[in-house]
């Protein structure tokens, strides 16, 4: 029986090709690309086209409903003018600053709370409130406390994003299967090995999106803090661009406002962390080719 | 056996047994898992424990391994730290194969180059070699399992404490793979085994695969788990149908 007397390797190989999952080719790269930027450019237009027409109703005045068109030419003019470099600047940086300080030390608290049964006990129920409640709600106190000054802003954005990061690390530290730090343990990995090694890479996926909604907590945190503690000192940001569109009763320039500041929440969002959450779940096989 | 340790004091015993009991939980919910368990497994030998579904086994292993304390008794190690193959592969899924491998010594502090090659050594053992930069889910189960061996393998080779002897603990690693993978694997697992020297404890349920992979095999009973019997199998391989019968048996004095 020649046929038998085959290698063992080549039955083998012959196997594991059998076993090993196909993946399939995708269609056109542009034809992916058209795929997924036409819906939302499609939602786009519906909304300004349904907003043209109401307006063209004049069924509100027109200093409660300002036309698109004057929206788009109050935008046009601060990027002609240049000041829309400092809005963002004033903005952005500010927000960037507080959630770097934010994870800073949520990490470590959201570390604490997941791995010490004490402080889970004590501040896990804390930390959790915390998140529901709205950072806004501290902006009179910290005004107080610190006066019209960054510090006091900084304190809302980390009140507002704190919480959110740490949560989502102590969750995705939560849903670790259980299998996987007893691995770690047989592979000789310590405490501060098995953290490193096993428990952080682990939990990455739920601490990405505990991420993304802190960024979203931090951006909030801030607008709502910029719209409230306006003074000279603290340079003009969206919020108090927002905010002296309401003191000049200037609808077109609230609408402005109110459109770039959810362009640079949502830009942000889309720049930064949807593209370095799908690569982390790519690279576990945890997403399906349609999302 | 007791004069072949006399005549070579220096060939300790990797792991023995001494009335090992572990049971789970308290009062009225407590699950005896093992009772009164005594077993030894000499320097380089192979040893198939058997026994039915939930009779310990695994329990048994995790003692072995260090990941659980026995309740009553006592284990006296004298290997270095032990290598276990768990019953499901459990990769790290967001490293690649030979990453997978290279963790243990990564953890131990080797330097990179050192743990590459060492990495693309072991990955060519298990007959694995130019897959390395394969991630897990890329992977067939049974490509997957032999991952899991050569990580087992690679956690041994890292320790410090040379000289003692080493153990490697498998359990059940590949009773969910078809019949001709399975096959090819055994005789993989009897060529690394004879090629490092290092002692073996193989949990099973299946008695053909403990008849052809062990020098020695364990029947555990259920509930409480102890050692029934023990057969040396190196030159009897019609062992099979009297194991058979006793592992019948066990599992049926167990439903009655
Ligand atoms: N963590 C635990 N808590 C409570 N009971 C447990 C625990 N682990 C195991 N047991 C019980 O101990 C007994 C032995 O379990 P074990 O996992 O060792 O069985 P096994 O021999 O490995 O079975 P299998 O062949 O199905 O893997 C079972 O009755 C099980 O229910
Ligand atoms: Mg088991």
């Amino acid at each position: 029986m020649p046929l038998e007397v085959q290698e063992e390797g080549s039955v083998e190989a012959g196997l594991d090709a059998l076993d090993t999952p196909i993946h399939t080719s995708e269609g056109s790269r542009l034809r992916q690309i058209a795929a997924r930027v036409l819906p939302p450019v499609g939602a786009i237009v519906i909304l300004v086209a349904i907003w043209q027409a109401l307006w063209a109703a004049a069924f509100w005045p027109e200093f409660k409903l300002p036309a698109p068109a004057a929206v788009w030419s109050q935008i046009w003019q601060l990027v002609t003018s240049g000041d829309i470099g400092g809005l963002f600047w004033v903005s952005v940086h500010r927000a960037v600053i507080g959630f770097a300080i934010s994870l800073l030390i949520a990490v470590p608290l959201g570390l604490a709370i997941a791995n010490i049964t004490v402080v889970r006990r004590g501040i896990g129920p804390l930390v959790s409130g915390l998140q529901s409640l709205p950072s806004v709600a501290w902006v009179p106190a910290a005004i107080l406390w610190f006066g019209l000054n960054d510090r006091a802003i900084y304190w809302v954005v980390l009140l507002g994003a704190v919480p959110s990061i740490a949560n989502g690390l102590v969750s995705g530290l939560d849903q670790v299967p259980p299998i996987l730090p007893r691995v770690g343990k047989a592979l000789g990995a310590g405490r501060f090995g098995g953290i490193r090694y096993i428990l952080l890479p682990a939990a990455l996926p739920g601490f990405l999106g505990g991420l993304k909604q802190g960024w979203a907590f931090s951006w909030r945190s801030l607008m709502a803090a910029e719209l409230i503690a306006t003074s000279p000192e603290l340079g003009e940001g969206l919020g108090q661009y927002l905010h002296n569109g309401m003191s000049l009763s200037d609808i077109s320039m609230v609408f402005a406002g109110i459109v770039l500041i959810f362009v640079v929440g949502v830009g942000i969002e889309l720049l930064v962390f949807r593209p370095l959450e799908s690569s982390v779940l790519r690279a576990r096989g945890l997403t399906s080719s349609a999302r | 056996m007791t004069a072949t340790i006399d005549a070579l004091p220096d060939l300790l015993s990797p792991v023995r047994f001494h009335q090992v009991g572990k049971t789970f939980g308290t009062g009225q919910k407590a699950v005896v898992a093992l009772d009164g368990v005594d077993l030894e497994v000499s320097a380089g030998e192979f040893v198939c424990l058997l026994g039915a579904s939930g009779c310990g086994k695994t329990t048994l292993l995790n003692l072995v391994a260090g990941l659980d304390r026995p309740t009553s008794g006592r284990i006296e190690l004298n290997s270095s730290r032990p290598a276990v193959v768990f019953q499901e592969p459990a990769l790290m899924p967001w490293l690649t194969a030979a990453g997978n491998v290279e963790l243990p010594l990564r953890m131990a502090g080797v330097p990179k180059a050192q743990r590459r090659a060492k990495a693309a050594e072991l990955l060519e053992l298990v007959r694995l070699a130019g897959l390395g930069d394969k991630r897990p889910h890329e992977l067939s189960g049974g490509m997957r399992q032999r991952v899991a061996l050569a990580r087992a393998l690679a956690s041994t080779t890292d320790s410090g404490d040379a000289g003692k002897p080493s153990l490697l603990l498998m359990d059940e690693p590949f009773s969910a793979l078809d019949a001709i993978t399975r096959d090819v694997l055994q005789g993989e697992l009897l060529r690394i085994w004879r090629a490092t020297g290092t002692a073996i404890l193989f949990v099973t349920h299946d008695v053909r695969e403990a008849v052809r992979l062990g020098q020695r095999v364990v029947l555990l009973s259920s509930r409480p788990g102890r050692v029934v019997r023990q057969w040396d199998v190196n030159d009897a391989p019609d062992a099979v149908d009297e194991i058979n019968t006793a592992l019948r048996k066990v599992i049926s004095s167990h439903a009655a």
